[in-house]
């Protein structure tokens, strides 16, 4: 079980990155907050376009600048905060002890080298291992990850490895440091469902061993409710509802994260007759340079009112963890008229 | 007995794979190897399978966009590998695709108009002033505002996209319409609304369906019969609701039991695989599951299993029902 009073490992306190372009400012990120606390698992869910993976690369500090550039906020690493940090220091933090695996394995492995080259780089990089001793490392981790022969296949480049296998690989470069925190960004979007059983089965097998926290990434609530800890949902730059994983399917309360529970298609739901249409969240993602006014959902929500076209409401704690960014549940006033209303 | 509208029998696909400056052939990809369904009027087939298992090639095939190595396909019980190439043009009007990737199936030179006004050109049909109207009904029926024909694709986000792809698989009034994976590049919210809009119309419009999906979830949402693909060959057929309460075969099984369910109350077993799909050009002899299957027994190296019957239209072919 986690410990939910011990000091977060990982504190985001009102980031905000943004993007500078000839078109305007998109405000990839805007005033997001959360903590990740030792050995948890926290996923964040959300859409194309809502900040998810900039959120993740403003943590790495890899966000490509220009256009991009993190204008406030504090991400505090041990209490101790990596924007204001060196290019060296961040060096030392960044694959060492927060590491990341993307969701296009090929695309994040360096084609030209073997990934026994790219694995023992790690040691030779962070633990100032020799050559020999790092690539032994190197294979020991491929052996954890469960890739067969791995004294093998350390001389294998990427092209020669399945899909699976690539991620495994990943993987193994990411834990190769015993990092204290590994951000999963869609790590198993890419790949097929049995493919995918098997790379969460070893991420949960690996998160017990080494005892790592685990921001996972991901637009799959399913992969959420299996993995995840606790829930960060994001809309438009912006948490809007973040809990316990329990609390959250239970009782989701911003119109969204339901919108969300009630339009994927569940495994066995027709079968069962329970029921046969999905529901539909209505319109399209807003383009984040033409955010709505007020609530960035109000144009999709099916229960705005006046209000929620005029002013943003804040993140508010709802009942004890679980915490909501709406109207319909941060302002007694405005929930008393509501139901006086219906 | 209805008559089905579409018929596949025992349809082969093999790819060479050549080498050398002679190109000389030193192997086959059996990208599909042997599979056999039909489609009646009306109804909505799945196919379903991971990536490799032949899923889209039997899909092409069973259009002859692809040409298939052996076996027939029968379209209203006419032999389409023996149709006058006048015939098979004609025929073309009645079978429409749809893609899985909105941004690259349409031409970004041609405004929504053009694309959709393209199969009405190859076929010569609703001229003059019809087209206008057409184009009109088009849109709307797909869910758009019919002034936004003048656009662009790049204007419009991947769920309006889809919806022109819809469009213009629909511009001819087809009878059939195959979806290779059409909603998995879409974000989870707008999935729903393409799932609603193809049920939508295939009442509207009478049409039969062929989803091809790696998602045995939206399949079970869209479709009444599923065909279950690996590598190459069904080894599993049923309506959906026998399928999703029975799974007779352990790849089947495998398949539910991986997909995340997104309920963290419900704790399930799930089947891990061991290893990787083998490779379609050297598939492996007698049951082609036989290297990652969890229920292997002697027989299943040797013998290939046959299709058995388990109740009306359900077959799997698996050795665990005590096939000689």
């Amino acid at each position: 079980m986690v410990d939910n009073f011990s000091a977060p490992l990982l504190s985001v306190r009102d980031l905000n990155t943004w993007f500078f372009s000839r078109k305007g400012t998109a405000k990839a990120v805007e005033g997001v907050s959360y903590d990740l606390k030792a050995g948890q698992v926290l996923g964040v869910v959300g859409e194309s376009g809502c900040g998810k993976s900039v959120t993740a690369q403003s943590i790495m500090q890899l966000v490509p600048d220009p256009p991009g550039k993190i204008v406030d906020g504090k991400i505090l690493f041990h209490g101790k905060d990596l924007i204001p940090m060196s290019r060296e220091e961040m060096r030392h933090i960044r694959g060492n002890k927060i590491a990341m695996i993307f969701q296009e394995p090929m695309t994040s492995l360096n084609p030209v080298y073997t990934i026994g080259d790219q694995i023992s780089e790690m040691f030779t990089l962070h633990k100032g291992y020799g050559k020999k001793q790092a690539m032994e490392a190197a294979a020991d981790m491929l052996e954890k990850v469960q890739i067969p022969s791995p004294h093998k296949r350390v001389h294998d480049y990427p092209h020669q490895l399945s899909g699976g296998m690539r991620q495994r690989a990943m993987i193994a470069m990411a834990l190769s440091c015993n990092p204290e925190i590994l951000i999963a960004d869609e790590p198993t979007t890419a790949l097929d469902v049995t493919v995918q059983a098997q790379i969460l089965d070893l991420m949960s097998a690996l998160k017990e061993e080494y005892h790592t926290a685990i921001q996972m990434i991901t637009h799959d609530l399913g992969v959420i409710a299996e993995m995840a800890d606790q829930v960060v949902v994001m809309y438009a730059g912006r948490v809007v509802e973040t809990a316990d994983t329990r609390a959250l399917f239970k009782n989701p309360l911003h119109p969204y994260t339901l919108g969300l529970m009630r339009s994927i298609p569940v495994l066995g739901r027709r079968t069962a007759g329970e029921h046969t249409d999905l529901a539909e969240i209505q319109g399209m993602i807003p383009s984040l340079y033409d955010l709505p006014q007020g609530c960035k959902f109000s144009n999709r929500c099916s229960h705005a009112s006046d209000i929620c076209e005029t002013a943003e409401p804040e993140l508010a704690e709802v009942e004890p963890g679980h915490k909501v960014r709406c109207w319909l549940h941060s302002s007694p006033k405005h929930s008393d008229r509501r139901e006086k209303r219906s | 007995m209805t008559s089905p509208l579409l018929q596949v029998e025992n349809l082969k696909v093999h790819f060479p794979i050549k080498k050398g400056i002679l190109a000389r052939t030193v192997g086959h990809v059996h990208a599909v190897d042997g599979v056999s369904f039909e489609l009646e009027k009306g109804e909505t087939l799945g196919i379903v399978g991971e990536s490799g298992c032949g899923k889209t090639t039997a899909g092409m095939a069973a259009m002859h966009l692809t040409q298939p190595t052996a076996g027939r396909v029968f379209w209203k019980r006419e032999d389409m590998g023996k149709m006058s190439p006048a015939r098979f043009r004609a025929l073309r009007k009645e079978m429409q695709l749809i893609f899985q990737d909105p941004y690259s199936c349409l031409n970004p030179r041609m405004t929504v108009n053009r694309i959709l006004s393209d199969p009405m050109d190859v076929h010569g049909q609703y001229r003059g002033k019809e087209r206008k109207e057409r184009l009109a009904f088009l849109l709307e029926t797909v869910g758009m505002n019919p002034d936004l024909g003048s656009r662009y694709p790049h204007e419009f986000s991947g769920g309006q996209r889809q919806r022109i792809g819809i469009a213009r698989a629909l511009a001819l009034n087809p009878s059939l319409i195959i979806g290779d994976e059409p909603v998995s590049a879409l974000d989870v919210s707008i999935q729903a609304q393409i799932i609603n809009l193809l049920k939508r119309l295939k009442n509207q419009f009478d049409l039969s369906l062929v989803i091809i999906s790696h998602d045995l979830a939206v399949v079970e949402y869209l479709c009444d019969r599923i065909i279950v693909m690996y590598l190459g060959k069904i080894v599993e057929e049923s309506d959906y609701a026998s399928l999703y309460r029975d799974p007779k075969h352990p790849y089947t099984r495998t398949l539910m039991s991986a997909i995340p369910v997104p309920d963290p109350f419900r704790k399930k077993e799930r089947i891990i695989l061991k290893g990787d799909v083998p490779s379609p050009i050297n598939p492996p002899g007698g049951c082609r599951f036989h290297t990652r299957c969890p229920d292997k027994m002697k027989i299943c190296e040797q013998g290939e299993p046959r299709m058995r019957d388990f109740g009306p239209g359900h077959r799997a072919a698996c050795h665990l029902y005590g096939d000689a």
